[in-house]
Order: structure tokens, then sequence, then C-alpha cells
């Protein structure tokens, strides 16, 4: 009977709204169909046994047994996706945030130069090969040649081969690169605060624009805020393409194997789909969680 | 249609004065400030920018200084050869370039048009409405961010030629539209849409989809542009080689990844493919500059429109 009357509730919920589901419609069709639907697939698929020819052969657990428990190249990965992670998360984060709101300190004219400026790297597909001439073994590579001119190393350092160097460039260079549309969605977001607030904030007494950052832009921004932390935790978990052409694949020692590069080893070389998905949906699982964490965090921030 | 309140009006009056800010903000601003923050910018922006820099450079060189050692950032000698081969090998390629060009304009276009139609018409009510699902659906948006794509790539393949779109644009178009980036990015944008004025709206007579067309939408045109900027560059590079097969269906950058793929003219062909490069992504960075100086000037005159 209670079931009955909350049903009707429900219904009588669905058809008020209905317009709303109409807008929403075309969008969700597509999703499911290209988004939702691929999704569920890959999922079942880590409980199989899948090399894209033959049909999926239902397997249970064993991919994730074999990942998590035999697998001592994976828990490496697992750790090296971390450290990179606490790095080119926060650093690029901060520093999205930072840009963003210096360049609209400046004149109109002059932040939509620098904007273009610091977004453009992040559409040149290729130019990462830059950062191999930087960090070049020779003893010609730039930073190489800068460090045995002024005396700093006695003989150069082989940052692509080195096991010891190889983490810390690519964190470096994934820093380098991280300004993206999170940055983007700051830029967006900090001219869209209400100039009233700003106004009013002066009247309260904010004095410079340290404060008025820290009183009126940051509390004014939380959509933004959270939009650039998930596509942060997004980002920096899912490393790999960096590491890959920079150093090769497989990284020397596997010294900044990610995530990400060992599942493209399963799913794009050994064509093992199967175990591909289990790793897809660990790394899944790992996001979610850091997200929920996060998201937590950043909702108490200001209340 | 009008919607004419007086809440409408202070709203997009503040937002108009947003870009006379500088003269409006009361705190206090230090010419050594500002300054500071000129300096530190460009510094930076020059780091950044390397990446540029190297790739105009790149195309710019002959092809005895590409291969030179040790390798030099700046060119010594350029030269416009790496261009004018360019043009004389797309000048000879199997289907006419206007065909490859007219390809790609048409799914960049129809592309991010559709997308940014779609996904705002699902963003608005999962920003200013709960409904019994919208926590569900919100929810689901942002986690497909999170899913690796190569382990989808296979039953994505499969739906698209089940659904016999194999050899057509819409295996390029239709996944766009499924994308969730810019629905996420204009949701949150639009939770900073006062409810009062969503009602307002209402009260003068117009329907959900009027009021997201000619209210919700204008006003977060700047998440809008962002994600636009992002689906056209997507779209621009996108080769479509798993899905397209017909030479006269293929897009400027399939015909363009072409040219250094062959080994055997891999090294002669170095300075061509750098030059092709540069011009691939000179093009989504001028429509981002035009949007990026266009989303100021736009936002400054939405308000006047009686």
């Amino acid at each position: 009977m209670e079931l009955q009357l909350k049903m009707k509730r429900l219904w009588h919920e669905i058809k008020i709204n209905r317009t709303l589901y109409l807008l929403m419609l075309p969008f969700l069709i597509f999703f499911v169909t290209f988004a939702v639907y691929p999704v569920l697939q890959a999922i079942y698929y880590s409980f199989t046994d899948y090399n894209v020819l033959e049909p999926a052969n239902f397997i249970g657990l064993e991919n994730y047994k074999k990942l998590l428990l035999e697998d001592t190249i994976f828990i490496k990965a697992i750790q090296n996706t971390f450290i990179i992670a606490v790095f080119v998360g926060p650093l690029g984060y901060i520093l999205s945030f930072l840009l963003a709101w210096m360049i609209n300190e400046l004149p109109h004219w002059l932040g939509t130069i620098l904007t273009v400026i610091f977004y453009a790297p992040s559409m040149a597909g290729n130019a990462i090969m830059v950062f191999a001439l930087i960090f070049s073994n020779d003893s010609t590579g730039y930073l190489n040649g800068l460090l045995l001119k002024y005396g700093f190393i006695s003989e150069r350092i082989l940052w692509l081969s080195d096991s010891d160097y190889v983490l810390p460039v690519v964190i470096i260079v994934s820093v380098w690169m991280s300004l993206g549309v999170g940055f983007l969605s700051f830029v967006a977001g900090i001219k869209g605060v209400d100039e009233a607030q700003y106004e009013a904030a002066a009247i309260d007494g904010i004095k410079n624009r340290w404060q008025e950052l820290w009183y009126v832009t940051l509390p004014n921004m939380k959509p933004q805020l959270l939009f650039g932390a998930v596509m942060s935790i997004t980002n920096s978990l899912s490393v790999g393409a960096v590491a890959d052409s920079l150093v090769g694949f497989p990284s020397p020692n596997y010294a900044s194997h990610t995530i990400v590069n060992h599942l493209n080893d399963y799913g794009l070389i050994r064509m093992e789909m199967g175990r591909a998905s289990a790793i897809a949906v660990i790394l899944f699982a790992i996001m979610i969680l850091i997200n929920v964490l996060i998201q937590k965090f950043l909702t108490k921030v200001g209340t | 249609m009008s919607i004419k309140t007086t809440s409408i009006k202070n709203f997009i009056n503040s937002k108009r004065n947003l870009d006379m800010k500088s003269s409006a903000r009361k705190s206090s601003r230090s010419f050594g400030g500002n300054l500071l923050l000129g300096i530190v910018l460009f510094i930076l922006g020059f780091l950044f920018f390397f990446p540029v820099i190297y790739m105009i450079n790149q195309s710019l060189k002959p092809l005895n200084e590409m291969y030179m050692f040790p390798p030099k950032l700046f060119v010594q000698n350029p030269t416009l050869d790496n261009f004018s081969d360019l043009v004389r090998i797309v000048s000879n390629t199997l289907v006419p370039f206007s065909r490859y060009l007219f390809n790609s304009l048409f799914v960049v276009v129809v592309g991010s048009i559709g997308h940014i139609l779609i996904a705002s018409m699902c963003a608005y009510p999962l920003a200013k409405y709960t409904f019994p699902g919208s926590k569900f659906i919100s929810s689901l948006i942002v986690y497909s961010l999170m899913f690796n794509t190569t382990v989808t790539m296979v039953p994505n393949f499969i739906t698209i030629s089940k659904l016999g779109l194999i050899d057509t644009y819409g295996a390029i178009i239709f996944p766009t539209f499924a994308s969730t980036l810019g629905l996420y990015l204009m949701k949150n944008f639009m939770e900073q849409i006062p409810d009062s004025l969503i009602e307002a709206g209402k009260i003068d007579g117009a329907n959900q989809l009027q009021i997201h067309l000619k209210l919700v939408l204008p006003l977060v045109k700047p998440a809008a542009v962002t994600a636009f900027i992002l689906v056209f560059q997507a779209l621009w590079t996108n080769t479509g080689d798993k899905y397209i097969y017909s030479e006269k269906l293929k897009s400027v950058a399939y015909m363009l990844s072409q040219l250094a793929s062959s080994s055997s003219v891999g090294v002669a062909r170095a300075g061509v493919l750098a030059a092709a490069s540069l011009i691939i992504f000179l093009i989504p960075v001028s429509v981002f500059l035009i949007m990026q100086t266009n989303v100021i000037s736009t936002m400054t005159t939405s308000g006047m429109k009686e």
C-alpha cells in the first residue's frame, strides 16, 4: 500500500517534470549508446578472457586476482601513478588557478593574448618532442649543456634513460602540459564573478587584491573549482602518453610505468582485452574514490 | 517573446560591468603590483609557449638543419620550402583537396554546434532542478569522464558498425554528441544563475526550451565557448581512420597525417610534416583567439538588447 503511494508520487513528479526530461532526451540517447553501454560492456569484459578475435570467455575474478596478487609490474605502476598524481594534480590545479587569476588582473586585451599563449601548447599535439630536446641524454641537450657549462655537473646526466631521473622528468613535463580545460574554466569563471560583490566587499573594508581573492573570488567560484578538481584528478591519474613519447615504452626499469601504460600494454599490444578492462575498472574505482574524498573536502572548505 | 524584468536587467547589467571592471573596482591596485604580475606572466608564458616555438621553428627549417647534430631549437636559415612542398603535394592528391576540406568542415561545424545545443539542453535541467533521477544522471556524467577509452574502443566500434554508421560522417559526429566534458562544464556554470531569473522568465510565459535558449545559454556564454573550443579541436584533429574507409570521405587531418606515414618517404618528408602539423595546429588556435575576443564583446552587448 505504501509502495503504491510512493510509486504514484514518483509518477506524478515525473509527469510534472516531463518538459525537463524532453530537453535531456537527445543527449541521453547518444550518451547511453556511445558512453554508458561501452563502459558496461568493458566492465563485463573485465571478468572474461577476451582477445577481441574470439568470443569472450567468462572467468570470474581471475583477471583481478592476477593483477593484484601476481603482477608486480602492475603494483609498481600503481605506485608510480600515485607519485605522479600527488605532484601533477595539486601543482597543475594551483598553477591553473593562479595563472587564471593573474591574467584576470591585467587589462582585457593582454589577458586574451596570455590566455591563448598558455592554452595553445595543449592544442599542439606532437610538440611534446621539444622536451626530448631539453632533456636529451647527450651533453648537447639543453639542460645537460647548461648544467655542464656552469659546472653544476661534471658528467652528462641520462635524463631519459637513467631510472633515477625518468620519473621526475615525466612529472615535470606533465605539470608543464597540465594547463588544460581546468585552466580555461577558471579563466571563464573568474570573469563571471558578480561585480557588485567586489563593490560590496570594498565597502566592508576589503583593502587589496589578495583579500579580494580570498574573500570574494574564491567563494564565488565553487562550481569552477569543483570542475577543475575533477579534471585534475582524472588527468593526473591518466598520465601515460607523456612517458610513452619521451622515454619510450616500456620505460627504463619500468621507472615511469603508469596504470595507463600498463593498460595500453595489455589492450593495444598483447590484445588481452579482458585484462586491460580489469585495469580500467581498477583505475575507474580509484578515481571515483579520490573524487568523492576531494568533493567532500571542497564542499567543507566554504562552510 | 520578450523576457523583460528588472531582475534580469540588473543581473545582466552587473555582468556587463565586469568588462569595465578595472575602473569599477574599489579596492586598490598598485602600479608596481600590476607590473610584477605582468613580468611574472610573460616569463611563465615564454616557458609554457616553448613547445609552440619549437613547432614554428621546425616548420621553417631546411631538411639538413632538421637532422643537424647537435639539434638547435631556433632555425638558422629559415625557408618556406616545406610549405611550398606541402602545396605541391596537396594539389596532387587522389581526391581534390577541396573535398578533404569539405569533409572536415562538415564534420566540425555540424559536430560542434550540435554538441553545444544537445549538451546544454541536458545541462540546464540538471543544474537548476531536482527531479527523479537528476542526481543519478549527474554523477553518471561526471564518472563517465573517468573511464579509460582504450577499453571502450572495441564495444564502440561494434555499436557503430551495427548502427550502419561505418564509412559515414555519423561515425565521427554521433559519438561526439555523447561527450560529457563540455556538458559538465556548462552545467557547473549554470548552477550560478539565480533561480529568480528563471522564475521571472516563466512568469513572462516562456517555456523551458525558450528559457534555455534565450536566457540560460547566453548567460553561460564563456562556458559554452570553452566547450565549443574543446569539441572543435577534437573534431578537427580526428583522423577518423577507424571508421572512414572511402578516400572521398576523409578529413584534412587524415590526409596530412598520411604524408609522412610511409616509411620510404619518412625522412624526406619530415619538413612537409612539420609544415602540415603547424597548419593543423593554427586552425583551432585561430578559432580559439577569435572566440576569446568575442566572448568579451558579446558579454558587453547581450544586456543591451531590449
